[in-house]
């Protein structure tokens, strides 16, 4: 029997910017169908190793390989490999000029190569899956935070990635618009997305996360399930951590 | 006499005004030539400019910042005097036409390359993340998403910028350039008469009153919400 690839590979992962060490030898590797969860005090380099992983920032030195792709080579065709890999920033970063479903439709017409009706048809199925079909016409500013960031889900999904990376997806929220973000995750972790998550919403990671990563100044102290982690960490640095966010 | 008819057969002579209609109206369509040149050749350098600096070549954006620089220190007058008693001595003689219109054309392009430059950059860093994050190439990111932003946030200031310039179209004059001015000068001291040179205003007023409308309200229609 051969165990499959994983769907991200990362391995000795640096990254400095200038003198400062951020990623410190960073190994990562998330399996299909897994959802991972990172979590870590501010500063300690979840959203730079997010980053590098799509290579938004280029790493120092390490080994990236996503779905067999390796992102650092410089023959890989970058544009095309970012398409298998979703992004979800905690701004949402939509485009304030188009429509929700101008939104969704850019990446599909532009790099996927489909014509506008074909884009259109597998934007609004996009739109669909995140609950917002009625909102196709409406433009970011018409909408809310969080129909903003399902949008920004609809726009990465609409592109059939194998993987989707999740910066702090819900910390701009208002708090009763956390919900329905955390709502379209789960429904996307339920239809065997392949996920990583850099995030505070713990109720989400105890029951959607298969695993918890705890970086702390730029490494990876500790994993495990989300119940090791939360109820019996192994390091002092993550026990402290897990007690800080407890006490909020 | 009363003081008003002779200030009405001063200023607004009909018979004066009449002989020189036609070279005033000449000036006119100068005018409009020079300003529509100016206008294209200006905003498409200066756009072609910003864009070329967006793609971060050290030694190519330095050349641009000093080129840009140049033209915004430089009054238009001496660029165009410079240009059109200049240049002969290096072989070439441009008219006095092609003068104003190259050196208000370079000083639109310096002026709109600033412009265009800061609305690029203004537009957020997170919109660049997003667009190449879904696979799209530096080009089209710009074209698509930074581009329609940036020009947004540009338009007022340029809409000021373009007409100011283009009304730099009189300093012609001085390089023997017969637009409006020239013409309406040339006229009032052949007739002795200041006449010529309030049509020479009405032509203005007709010309750049309705451009400065234009503006406001484009002004108004593309004022950003966010
Ligand atoms: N482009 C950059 N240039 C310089 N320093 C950077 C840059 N991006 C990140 N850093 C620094 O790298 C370190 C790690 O940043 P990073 O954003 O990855 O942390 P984080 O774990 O995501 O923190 P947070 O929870 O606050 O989002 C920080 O000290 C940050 O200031
Ligand atoms: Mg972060």
């Amino acid at each position: 029997m051969t165990t499959p690839l994983p769907i991200v590979d990362a391995r000795g992962v640096h990254k400095h910017f200038g003198a400062l060490h951020v990623l410190k030898g960073v190994d990562l590797t998330v399996a299909e169908r897994e959802l991972v969860f990172v979590i870590g005090p501010s500063g300690s380099g979840k959203s730079t190793l997010l980053r590098c992983l799509n290579r938004l920032e280029e790493p120092s030195s390490g080994s990236i390989v996503v779905d067999g792709i390796d992102m650092l080579d410089p023959r890989t065709d970058i544009n095309h490999a970012r398409q298998r890999i979703g992004m979800v920033f905690q701004s949402f970063n939509l485009y304030p000029h188009m429509t929700a479903l101008g939104n969704v439709t850019l990446a599909l017409r532009k790099v996927a190569g489909k014509s506008r009706a074909e884009a259109e048809r597998l934007g609004l199925a996009a739109l669909e899956r995140v609950g917002l079909a009625d909102r196709a016409g409406h433009t970011p500013g018409q909408l809310s935070g969080g129909q903003q960031q399902r949008v920004a889900i609809a726009r990465s999904i609409a592109l059939e990635p194998r993987v989707m990376l999740f910066d702090e997806p819900t910390s701009a929220l208002d708090p009763e618009l956390v919900g329905s973000v955390l709502e379209v995750m789960r429904a996307l972790r339920e239809s065997g997305m392949t996920m990583v998550v850099v995030s505070h919403e713990m109720g989400f990671a105890r029951n959607a996360a298969d695993r918890v990563v705890f970086m702390d100044d730029g490494l990876i102290v500790e994993q495990g399930p989300p119940a090791a982690i939360f109820e019996s960490p192994a390091q002092e640095r993550t026990r402290a951590f897990i007690g800080q966010i407890q006490r909020h | 006499m009363s003081n008003w008819d002779r200030f009405t057969d001063t200023f607004f002579n009909g018979k004066v005004m009449l002989k020189y209609l036609p070279e005033i109206l000449w000036g006119v369509v100068t005018t409009i030539e020079l300003a529509v040149l100016i206008v294209l050749t200006g905003l498409a350098a200066g756009l072609a400019l910003a864009l070329v600096r967006s793609l971060a070549i050290r030694p190519l954006n330095w050349l641009i910042i000093f080129i840009v620089d140049l033209f915004r220190s430089l009054p238009p007058l001496v660029v165009i005097v410079l240009m059109y008693f200049g240049l002969p001595y290096a072989g070439v003689s441009p008219s006095g036409f092609v003068s104003t219109w190259l050196s208000l054309a370079f000083v639109l392009m310096a002026f709109s390359e600033e412009i265009f430059w800061a609305g690029i950059t203004s537009v957020h860093k997170g919109q660049w993340e997003a667009a190449r994050s879904t696979g799209l190439s530096f080009g089209e990111t710009l074209l698509n998403v930074v581009l329609p932003q940036a020009l947004r946030l540009t338009i007022p200031p340029l809409t000021n910028r373009t007409i100011a310039i283009t009304k730099g179209t009189a300093l012609g004059t001085v390089v023997a350039v017969s637009e409006i001015l020239g013409a309406a000068s040339s006229a009032m001291s052949n007739s002795y008469n200041p006449s010529p040179l309030m049509m020479g205003a009405a032509a203005y007023l007709v010309l750049f009153l309705p451009v400065v409308v234009l503006a406001r309200r484009l002004e108004k229609r593309f004022a950003w919400k966010r």
